[in-house]
This record gives structure tokens, C-alpha cells and sequence, in this order.
């Protein structure tokens, strides 16, 4: 009953939001190609979803149904997220935790991450179009880059605020370094890692579609900039829709992941 | 037939960017015997963590030795465990976990581990919590853990860091009851810091009262009742208005210090 009670009530506004666009749509306030009307908008995106052709016999439904374009392109823009935040946390995460176990390090190498970490990703374009073409490689440079730092940045002040009591704790007990790192600084320091984690494929996430409108030709960045080519309003509304809805569903997994490894959390759970 | 030998032991702590060092300890000599149960008592800032942490390892005196059956005291070690008054315990790990990871560092065979674990749960009383988080248990569930985990290792002497000192005081008279059960039992050497008196006359054979900074010792005293003891007993009274008004001059000290300080004399 409550949760029934709180779909209705977060649902009221969109409604009537819904409701009064159409309603101005219907009565012809606004130009059609400006903005379309929900209904419009619904059509467009039920054909950018629905797959081109009739299924063929011998192709898998699973085949069929992802033949469609709107998951044509998802489906290459989460590849390129997925791909460049890996390569992100691949590079941000053994550094972060090195630098934030190591205080020299950190000296050393924090002065330059001050200054590179304040240009976003999108500034590198130019830059990633120059030393890697077109295609695939630029987007996946910035998408890496964009999740590089949210990561690094968090993991160094994760492991540096382990709490000293822990470690004092572990070493009485007898635990080796190497013993103390993994079962110790790791976990203590997963909570800061964890919001690093979620802010890195966010802003991944954002870089893709940016990197999608100049880098690629397919992908939900590239698909809403060629809609606007043909005028095709409803298709960008869509799109974007589309794009936020794959947002919504990257943050609410990162939040189950979060609330399962961080599960002896204070208040978490 | 001492086994925790403190010799000259002084402490200077320099903050980083001030000139003066700050004198914690000066010259401490102490003596305790196996199997002896001796509190540390003094006002805050007497240095009387700052001397168990000496005792285990996490802090090299600046002068003077701590040796431990006859071996130097260089670094933390198993054979004096520590429990912290703010437990201390791993939150990711669960009650179980937390009491094993002592056993596990030590590379003890998983039925090894799982029969102390279980033998030590009992013990405390802790069986039903085995797996639960350590932010599911009381503060006073809290500190049991923490004390069935460094009991894993078998320690001849445990370092207790005003560990019942966050407690409410009917849970800490029955950790008091507790540990003497335990200490009775293992037989272990304790070495306790409080600042409660009457926690220091209920437990300790010995009671060391602590001088303000620097701190040193300023009266080293048996406690002559007899176990178990009632703090009804008019002889009890008698002991706590003796070492009260030790303790209470120290503490007259400490806060003048600080007036000082605040006032910028």
C-alpha cells in the first residue's frame, strides 16, 4: 500500500506535466516541428524501437527484437561506457590505492592530478580526435578519462582516512602487511571507492554522449544530432528520453551494488 | 618473576609545526608480574595510554626500554593484545570473522580456527551473534568481541585501554565481573588503564596512580581486599578516599594546565 501510494504520488507530476504539453500541443500553440507532442514523441520512439524487418526464420528472438535501432545504438553507447570505464578504473584504481597508502607518492603526484583533474573530459576532444582519429578509440579515451579521476581522487582519500585504529588493531593481531591491505585498508576505504566508482561511470556515461555527436556514427549521441539534421524533433525527444531512462538504470544497479558490498555499513541497507 | 618491565621510559610527542615538544612521559619505572592484574589510573593526559601503547609496540619510547618476558618490545605483537575502548572491531566482518582473524593471520586450518571461534563465542556469551555485524551489537556485545579476539591468540598478557570507559554502568560492572571471571580462569597478566577509581580498586591487585604531565609514576599501591570485593565494604570506601585524593590532586593539576593554556599564561 505505501509503495503503491509513493508510485502514485512520484508519478502525479510527470502526468500532468504529460497531460499539459499535449493539451498545448492539441491546441496548436506551439510549431510541431519545435515541439511535438507526447503522443508524437510515443509513436516515434515505439518505430525507433521496433525492429526494421519481420523475424526471419532460423534468427533468435533475443537477434530480432535487438535488431531494432533504438537498441542498436544503446547498445553501442553502453558498450563504449562499459569499455572506457573499465579501462578508467583499471588505471585509477591500483594508483589510488597506492598513492593513498603512500604518503610520498601522494606528495609527489598530487600537485599534477590538481591540475589535470579540473579539465573535463569533453576538453580533450580536439586533443583525442588529433592523436586517435575518428571511431571507437577517441570516445573510449574520453569515457576512460571521465571515469578516471572520480575514481582516483576518491580511492586516494579512501585509503588515506582509513581510521589508524583498524590498522593498530590488525597489527596486534599478528596480520602481515600484505594481509592488512586486502582485508583491511580495502574494505575501509570501499565506501569512498564505491561513491568514486558511481560518480566515474556518471560522468562516463555523460562523456559517451558527447563523444558519440563528434567521434562516431552510431550510438545515442550520434542518432539524436542526425535526427536534428532531418528536423526529426520527436526522434531527438526520444533519444534523450531513451538516454535518460539508460542513466537511471546504470545509477539504480550501482546502488544495489553499493548497498550489497557496503552491507555492514552504518547506514546502509 | 616480573614479565612487563618498564625502565626509564620517557615520551616527547612533537606536533609538526610547533617548536615545543610535549613531555607525555618522564622516566616511568614499572614492574609488573605475570599473572598480576594492575590498573593505570590518572586524569586525562597523564600519559597512561600513551604507556600502554608502549607496552604494545605501536609506539617506540623516546627513552628508556619496555621489555616483555625478558624480549624487548620493538613492535606489536599477539603475545600482549590490546583491546580499545572503542573496540576496535572490523565492521565488515562479521562477530565470528572478526574473532578469527586473528587465527587466520596465524595460518591456523579452518577447523582450527572454527573450534576456538565457537569455544571463545561460548565463552563470552556471544554464540547467537556469531554472525552478525559488529554496528547489530550493543557497546558492551561490542567489547566482548573484541576481547574473545585477541583471547584467540592465547596472549599471557592483555592491554585494556579504558575498554569499559564509553560503557553504561551497569553493563560495565558486568564486563568488570566478567574479566575477572576470565583473568581467574586464563590466569593472564593485565595491565588496565582508567580513570574510575572505583573500577581501579574493584579489578587490579596493584594500582599505579599517575602524575599530570609529564606524566610518572606517583604512588604504586597493592590493593589489600580480599576478592571478591564489595563496594559496600566500608574498608573499600576507606581505600577509594585514600587514592581519591591521590588522583583528584592530579586532576586539580590538569585542569589548571589547561586554564593556562586557554588563557594564554
Amino acid at each position: 500500500m505505501g509503495a503503491l501510494n509513493s508510485l502514485a504520488r512520484g508519478l502525479a507530476l510527470p502526468l500532468v506535466l504529460l497531460a499539459v504539453w499535449q493539451g498545448v500541443c492539441v491546441a496548436g500553440l506551439v510549431n510541431p516541428q519545435a515541439l511535438p507532442s507526447p503522443v508524437a514523441v510515443a509513436v516515434k520512439w515505439g518505430e525507433y524501437l521496433a525492429p526494421p524487418q519481420p523475424q526471419v526464420a532460423g534468427q533468435s528472438w533475443l537477434a530480432w527484437v535487438f535488431s531494432g535501432e533504438l537498441l542498436q545504438d544503446a547498445q553501442g553507447s553502453l558498450t563504449r561506457v562499459v569499455l572506457g570505464f573499465a579501462v578508467g578504473l583499471v588505471l585509477a584504481l591500483p594508483l589510488g590505492l597506492l598513492m593513498g597508502a603512500l604518503p610520498w607518492l601522494r606528495a609527489f603526484t598530487n600537485p599534477l592530478i590538481q591540475i589535470l583533474r579540473p579539465i573535463p573530459p569533453i576538453a580533450y576532444i580536439p586533443l583525442a580526435i588529433l592523436w586517435f582519429g575518428l571511431g571507437n578509440p577517441p570516445a573510449v579515451f574520453l569515457i576512460a578519462l571521465g571515469a578516471f579521476f572520480p575514481i582516483l581522487v576518491n580511492t586516494i582519500s579512501g585509503v588515506a582516512q582509513v581510521d589508524s585504529i583498524y590498522l593498530r588493531a590488525a597489527r596486534n593481531l599478528g596480520a602481515s602487511p600484505a594481509r592488512i591491505f586486502v582485508q583491511v585498508i580495502l574494505p575501509a576505504a570501499m565506501p569512498f571507492i564505491l561513491s568514486g566508482v558511481r560518480i566515474g561511470i556518471g560522468t562516463a556515461f555523460l562523456v559517451v554522449i558527447v563523444a558519440e555527436m563528434i567521434a562516431v556514427n552510431n550510438g545515442l549521441g550520434y542518432r539524436i544530432l542526425e535526427a536534428r539534421e532531418y528536423f526529426w524533433t520527436d526522434k531527438i525527444i526520444a533519444g534523450m528520453l531513451s538516454i535518460g531512462l539508460i542513466g537511471l538504470a546504470i545509477d539504480l544497479l550501482m546502488d544495489r551494488l553499493n548497498r550489497h558490498l557496503l552491507r555492514w555499513h552504518r547506514g546502509m541497507a | 618473576m616480573s614479565t612487563l618491565v618498564f625502565s626509564g621510559v620517557s615520551q616527547r610527542f612533537q606536533t609538526p609545526g610547533q617548536d615545543n615538544a610535549v613531555q607525555v612521559l618522564e622516566a616511568v619505572d614499572l614492574n609488573v608480574a605475570a599473572g598480576e592484574f594492575v590498573c593505570l589510573l590518572g586524569p586525562s593526559g597523564c600519559g597512561k595510554s600513551t604507556l600502554l601503547n608502549a607496552a604494545a609496540g605501536f609506539v617506540q619510547p623516546t627513552t628508556g626500554t619496555v621489555t616483555f618476558a625478558n624480549r624487548l618490545v620493538t613492535g606489536p605483537s599477539p603475545e600482549r593484545g590490546m583491546v580499545f575502548q572503542e573496540y576496535a572491531l572490523f565492521p565488515w566482518m562479521s562477530v565470528a570473522d572478526n574473532v578469527a582473524f586473528g587465527l587466520r593471520a596465524r595460518g591456523e586450518a579452518a577447523s582450527v580456527v572454527r573450534e576456538r571461534v565457537d569455544g571463545l563465542l561460548r565463552m563470552l556469551r556471544l554464540t547467537e551473534f556469531a554472525d552478525r555485524w559488529p554496528r547489530d551489537l550493543s557497546g558492551g556485545m561490542r567489547q566482548r568481541v573484541a576481547i574473545a579476539r585477541v583471547l584467540a591468540l592465547h596472549p599471557p598478557c592483555l592491554l585494556m585501554d579504558e575498554p569499559f570507559g564509553a560503557l553504561d554502568a551497569l553493563t560495565r560492572r558486568s564486563l568488570q565481573e566478567e574479566l575477572l571471571q576470565i583473568w581467574a580462569e586464563l590466569r593472564k597478566t593485565v595491565v588496565f588503564v582508567t580513570h574510575s577509581i572505583e573500577e581501579a580498586i574493584f579489578l587490579a591487585d596493584r594500582i599505579v596512580v599517575m602524575t599530570h604531565r609529564p606524566g610518572s609514576v606517583k604512588r604504586d599501591c597493592v590493593v589489600a581486599l580480599p576478592r571478591p570485593r564489595d563496594q559496600a565494604d566500608p574498608a573499600f570506601n576507606a581505600f577509594k578516599q585514600e587514592i581519591g585524593a591521590l588522583v583528584m590532586a592530579e586532576q586539580h593539576a590538569y585542569e589548571d594546565a589547561e586554564r593556562r593554556s586557554f588563557t594564554g599564561d
